[in-house]
């Protein structure tokens, strides 16, 4: 019955790949996040405006038609961006081939960034102001109070919504085998196709999924505890 | 950009001249998986809200396969696992029914938005003020009547922000239709850029419909949430 028919290291490298895609487009969001919430929060009109057109425009379109969109003009753009520099200097012929896992992860980090941007602004306005005054009061530069001060209270308020937004992209990186990446359901259908089991095959995979979920789950649990460290809860 | 406009237009509204296409199939895969997925989702909400295991176990389970597996993954499943199973082909009905790409699609795209939608109504209905059920009670309500009269209609009410996100997601999910072969609003942006090597243009096209009819239920939402929410506006 649990005959994997020799495809199980191709699965357990396409898990890997998985991961590592989700866990990478999650630092890019994260940081775009940060950056998106300060813009967004920050007095510079400008930068609040590119922030607000940015996270609604993106929150708009499917994910879907963004990774299709990203994923071919962004191999035309720079295509056209390293001929340009060649016409510059023609000495060297430099070329740049984009391969699916960096424009899935360029294209997820982007895309999920203005999620995170909106998780990061709540909860950065949920600090409550003083905290910020008391810290420059100590003479903490910007970055050392955001350091220490804000950002470690932030993150107790941010934490459901990034366990929720960490989720999405855990299950949006299938997606991405359909721009051709090879991970654990590109694996299973090929699988499934060769051994016209593909029933079982696909099964294999979203028992992949619940496993990675469930165990992120479980270390959102231990972080929300870790954050939670100091703060009085009314028992009810 | 101009060439996709004009060859591509009527695709992309409602036809290709062979069947419905584009936004009329967006719009139509959207309304019939909600629609199917709100009428799953409200008795099984009721039931997860019971004391029994036996009830809120599979539930509960129905919930955390759909919720914790990509709606890909689950389309995948339906569209090309099942009909590969022997029993399926050999049944008629069954036959029939899983090998139209359109039917595949619209089921799970159903299960899904039925599995986070019953979670939805389930927090709703759990967060039920204590006093709206005890009222009832005093006014010598039975359960059936309780639950039709009181609990469901102010549950639904106090769901509607969170069901509005549903549908949105919903929206963005429909896209995949496209790799099952249903012509939506994607695929014929994808046959589009297949014709022309204009990836910003077709892709982009498309991305902009989306955004209308993202907006387009914002601001429907928005008005059903001041008709219906009025009681709870500060």
């Amino acid at each position: 019955m649990f005959n994997l028919a020799g495809y199980g290291p191709q699965l357990l490298s396409g898990t890997v790949t998985t991961v590592e895609l989700s866990l990478l487009s999650l630092f890019l969001s994260f940081v775009i996040g940060l950056i998106g919430a300060s813009a967004k929060l920050s007095r510079n009109r400008p930068a609040r405006f590119i922030a607000t057109l940015y996270t609604t425009l993106i929150r708009g379109v499917p994910d879907l038609v963004l990774m299709l969109l990203i994923f071919y003009s962004l191999q035309i753009w720079i295509n056209n961006f390293t001929d340009w520099l060649d016409t510059l200097q023609n000495a060297v012929d430099f070329e740049l081939q984009l391969d699916p896992f960096t424009s899935g992860a360029i294209t997820l980090g982007f895309i999920y960034g203005a999620y995170f941007t909106e998780t990061f602004r709540g909860a950065f306005l949920a600090v409550p102001k003083g905290q910020m005054e008391a810290a420059r009061a100590f003479g903490m530069r910007p970055f050392l109070a955001f350091r220490r001060v804000l950002f470690p209270q932030m993150m107790r308020y941010a934490l459901p919504g990034l366990g929720n937004n960490w989720q999405v992209i855990l299950k949006a990186t299938a997606l991405v085998s359909i721009i051709g990446l090879s991970d654990v359901v590109k694996a299973a259908q090929a699988a499934g196709q060769a051994t016209f089991r593909t029933f079982f095959f696909i099964c294999i995979a979203g028992a992949v999924y619940l496993l990675l979920t469930s165990l992120s789950n479980g270390v959102l649990l231990l972080l929300e505890r870790r954050y939670m460290t100091g703060v009085r809860q009314a028992v009810l | 950009m101009i060439y996709i406009l004009e060859h591509y237009w009527r695709a992309f509204l409602y036809t290709d001249g062979y069947q419905m296409t584009g936004l009329a199939m967006t719009l139509w895969l959207l309304v019939i998986s909600c629609a199917i997925g709100f009428c799953l989702a409200l008795p099984l909400a009721i039931l997860r809200n019971a004391k029994n295991p036996l009830l809120w176990g599979p539930v509960w389970l129905y919930g955390f396969i759909f919720r914790g597996t990509p709606l890909y993954v689950q389309l995948l499943l339906i569209y090309t696992g099942v009909y590969g199973l022997h029993f399926v082909r050999e049944t008629p009905f069954l036959a029939g029914f899983f090998r139209s790409a359109l039917n595949c699609t619209l089921l799970s795209f159903a299960l899904n938005t039925g599995a986070y939608t019953t979670e939805i109504f389930y927090g709703a209905i759990r967060d039920t003020a204590f006093g709206e059920v005890e009222a009832g009670r005093a006014f010598g309500m039975s359960r059936a009547m309780l639950y039709r009269r009181i609990i469901i209609p102010s549950a639904l009410r106090r769901a509607l922000p969170m069901y509005s996100n549903e549908v949105i997601l919903m929206l963005h999910a429909t896209t995949l239709a496209f790799t099952a072969t249903v012509p939506d609003i994607l695929k014929i942006a994808n046959d589009a850029y297949t014709a022309t090597y204009a990836p910003f243009d077709a892709f982009g096209l498309a991305a902009l419909i989306y955004l209308c009819i993202s907006f387009a239920l914002i601001y429907l939402f928005r008005r059903a949430e001041a008709r219906f929410l009025a009681h709870l506006a500060v």
